[in-house]
């Protein structure tokens, strides 16, 4: 075994508008216009994305989800991100992306059916500006550069007109940085100065590969060797990354091209479900990030500095409770799909020949079902 | 008045069949809310904590720590409605949890229901095939081994269509079920099966040829022919082909599967489909063997008895096998433990009239090399007489497959039954080979031989399997070596 060669780096500089415990920062070059009780509802959205995960995690425990991938830790850069984005915006997520998705306003039963299997994923796009969870690492990259062209194409970048101009978000991981399909997404974003901001959570482990094998450098100097910017947030401060990932779209939306923006964070959980990080990596890591957890810092930030009080903190605890019980019966309610379903949402149009397997298909199941 | 409800251990790690229990954290009385921690199990992926699906008061715990605990099995009894209406002693279907038909009595596997389904957990759950693969079952288990099902949790009221599920059904087994050769699952495609329904072929009574045990289209075809031109059917796989006498002059023939064809068949098989084997090769240059083997043999002591470079090998494989003893070793499955061998008992797989045995040579590594090559002329002289005694079938420890005799160069053996590691001896012959010479390099004509070590990766990691490998390799390289 040798001895990884890697360039010794300073700390880079990482944007961060709230401190861990819970001290505003203002930073002139990212200024955040925003109210206490806007900041109340970034504190509301964290808490119940995180009680949705958690309720997802034992569900999967207790056999009703074949998988989860947890989020935890990951709440502000997902929170942040997601509520900087206006509606006609279009949104590329991972599998991972559920903070997103409840900005979004995709129902958290929407999630589960995939990761119970009684859905292969769908949900149209275009209801909620969301694409369907990619599981391929990286591949969102791909599409969302293509959907940027469009975007261009359709004349909807740089006109002024806010209702008009579009801005395209996607996602991807520390380990998806390495793949191939994120680098030519990088290619052509650059190429074609199209409207992108890529938000890179380095949760800083692909399955169990720290980011340090994959990268000599931070991920976010890697869009200069593409022509375009990035920088680092703190992927635990969710002010830092609504701010960032805003003025980042609003220059996409402008016409000033793509950037990248590095959330450095860190996954608090396993990989997956079947996954058992403690195989792989420290405890004591855990334990350093516990103290930069993305939660606490807002509420420590919201009773001190901004007066909230038990009630306000108590009416969302009550809600997140809610919000589980509905998680928890609903994914137990889940239908499930027929078998002939498997021929639906493939084409507009079924072509005749798939319509035909599709009715020899419905007489097998029926004539061997009797 | 109370109301049961049982949690059966689910798959958390896509598609796990087992897992042991490592520790309660709960006990009967308890009261557990909505996703408290009740247990810890460990799997084959991970230790983890499962949560409380129901808030209650725990009734039952069923089963122990330590022990093994197959996906499906119920584990725990929840009374949901202490002090409610419901009628004492039910035991409901777990919301979303249990299968239709789940009570079952304390200890028993999950039993198969009257139409041959299994409660199957979340998506894929345990394949029958693929569990019986991964660990024998015991005959008594195989009735619980039936076809994977759709998702089963739904209550019936909750699908759609319940008699869909039966799509993927074995057709019914008529009256022959409880012979014990129609115990064995019948693998076909579903238009197969269809064909079969359609031609009026009981499948369990056709004897397949498709790979691994299925029945083809083919056979199905064939069975039709058959029961519609004689009023029988062929016998099921399981039997095996009952022919009273070779017949001579057709196209095929059968031959009775009897003695060392038989024993050889059942080993290898129990072999390769219980311990998970890795094969790993490797060219040596013997050409230092070859002539330390010519300067023994004409030493007075060796006159009369046969030098075979295999007898080299024989001592390179127990002085590696000093160095790695994993790979001298004996997985103990029912007592959970990996025995590792301070003797070697020396198997050489011997090619005989009536078939293959390996008979060993008892304590070879306290045998010096004289020894050691007597010992294992008169064992292959013994075995070709069909002489073998017993005594010298059993205890091997390793064995040596000497493949080079036929000419071959390697090939990836199976492991004798109970042993761990199987080396491959290939055939010697003259190669070019690249010889380092300071800074120099050229070609020259070199004795080259290729060695194959098949062994049990649940006892064996690559490592150590590798470092075994090289060594018997760099022993017969440069016997010097074994001075050091």
């Amino acid at each position: 075994m040798t001895e990884h060669v890697r360039a010794v780096q300073p700390e880079p500089d990482m944007v961060q508008l709230l401190t861990p415990e819970g001290e505003r920062v203002e930073r002139a070059d990212y200024p955040l216009d925003i109210t206490d009780e806007q900041i109340g509802q970034l504190y509301r959205d964290l808490v119940l994305v995180r009680r949705i995960d958690s309720e997802a995690v034992a569900l999967q425990r207790q056999g009703e989800l074949g998988l989860w991938a947890s989020l935890l830790g990951q709440e502000a850069a997902q929170v942040g991100a997601g509520r900087a984005l206006r509606s006609h915006d279009m949104c590329f997520p991972t599998y991972r992306e559920h903070g997103v998705a409840w900005c979004r306003q995709v129902d958290p039963l929407t999630l589960l059916g995939l990761f119970r299997g009684t859905s292969v994923g769908g949900f149209d796009p275009y209801t909620h500006n969301f694409n369907m969870y990619t599981v391929i690492i990286g591949a969102q990259t791909l599409h969302a550069a293509g959907y940027a062209m469009g975007v261009v194409r359709d004349g909807a970048v740089g006109t002024g007109d806010p209702d008009r101009d579009t801005a395209v978000l996607a996602f991807f991981g520390d380990g998806a940085s390495s793949q191939g399909d994120v680098n030519e997404s990088f290619v052509w974003a650059a190429a074609e100065n199209l409207p992108i901001v890529y938000v890179c959570q380095n949760n800083q482990w692909a399955i169990s590969a720290p980011v340090a094998t994959q990268s000599r450098v931070p991920l976010y100097q890697r869009s200069a060797g593409f022509g375009f910017p990035g920088l680092r947030i703190d992927g635990n401060d969710v002010l830092a990354s609504l701010a960032v990932t805003r003025r980042a779209l609003d220059d996409a939306r402008s016409g000033q091209g793509p950037t990248l923006i590095e959330a450095f964070t860190y996954r608090m959980g396993p990989h997956t479900s079947s996954d058992d990080p403690t195989r792989y990596r420290l405890g004591s890591d855990v334990e350093t990030w516990k103290l930069r957890d993305p939660i606490a810092r807002v509420r420590a930030y919201l009773s001190r500095s901004a007066g909230f009080d038990a009630e306000f903190f108590a009416a969302i605890d009550e809600e997140s409770e809610q919000l589980a019980v509905h998680v928890r019966a609903g994914c137990r309610a889940l239908p499930d799909p027929s078998p002939e379903s498997l021929f639906d949402h493939v084409f507009v149009e079924l072509p005749e020949d798939l319509r035909r397997q599709r009715a020899e298909f419905a007489d097998f199941v029926a004539s061997v079902a009797s | 008045m109370p109301d049961y409800k049982q949690f059966k251990l689910p798959d958390i790690g896509e598609g796990l069949t087992e897992a042991d229990i490592v520790k309660w954290t709960v006990q009967p009385g308890d009261t557990v809310t909505v996703n408290q921690n009740l247990i810890e199990i460990e799997t084959a992926k991970a230790v983890v904590e499962l949560p409380s699906p129901w808030a209650g008061v725990v009734h039952e715990l069923l089963v122990s720590e330590g022990e093994t605990v197959d996906v499906g099995r119920p584990i725990i009894t929840i009374d949901v409605d202490p002090g409610g209406s419901a009628p004492a002693g039910s035991v409901s279907p777990g919301a979303g949890v249990e299968a239709p038909n789940a009570h079952m009595p304390n200890g028993d596997v999950p039993k198969a229901d009257a139409n041959g389904r299994q409660a199957v957990l979340v998506g894929y759950g345990p394949r029958a095939e693929g569990g019986a693969r991964r660990r024998r079952r015991s005959p008594a288990a195989e009735p619980a081994a039936q076809d994977r099902v759709p998702d089963d949790r739904v209550p019936d009221d909750r699908v759609p269509e319940p008699t869909v599920n039966s799509a993927f059904q074995v057709p019914p087994r008529g009256a022959d079920l409880d012979e014990p050769a129609s115990q064995h699952r019948v693998l076909a495609k579903p238009p197969v099966r269809k064909l079969a329904k359609n031609l009026g072929v009981d499948l369990t009574t056709v004897a397949p040829s498709g790979p691994e045990g299925a029945i083809t289209r083919e056979d199905v075809q064939a069975a039709a022919e058959d029961s519609s031109s004689t009023g029988s059917v062929r016998r099921g796989s399981s039997s095996p082909p009952r022919v009273k006498s070779v017949r001579a002059g057709g196209r095929e023939t059968r031959v009775p599967v009897r003695g060392v064809r038989k024993h050889t068949a059942a080993a290898m098989v129990s072999s390769a489909f219980t311990a998970p084997h890795v094969t790993e090769f490797m060219s040596v240059d013997v050409t230092a063997t070859m002539q330390l083997r010519d300067r023994v043999a004409a030493r007075p002591e060796f006159r009369g008895v046969r030098v075979s470079p295999l007898v080299f090998v024989a001592r390179a494989l127990i002085l590696a096998a000093r160095r790695t003893p994993e790979i001298n070793a004996t997985w103990d499955d029912a007592a959970g433990e990996i025995v590792l061998k301070h003797y070697v008992n020396l198997g050489i797989a011997a090619a005989t009239d009536r078939g293959l045995i390996v008979p060993n040579v008892k304590d070879a590594d306290q045998l010096s090399l004289l020894d050691l090559a007597h010992a294992i002329n008169d064992l292959a002289q013994t075995a070709r007489a069909g002489r073998t005694a017993p005594a010298d079938l059993t205890g091997g420890t390793i064995t040596i497959t000497n493949v080079g005799v036929f000419g071959v160069d390697t090939g990836t053996p199976i492991l004798n039954p109970g042993e761990t590691g199987i080396l491959a001896f290939g055939a010697v012959r003259r190669m070019p080979w690249v010889v380092t010479d300071g800074d120099t390099e050229r070609i020259e004509p070199r004795s080259v031989t290729q060695l194959a070590v098949s062994f049990d990766h649940r006892v064996v990691d690559g490592q150590q399997g590798s470092h075994f490998l090289a060594d018997v390799g760099g022993l017969l390289a440069d016997p010097g070596l074994a001075l050091l």
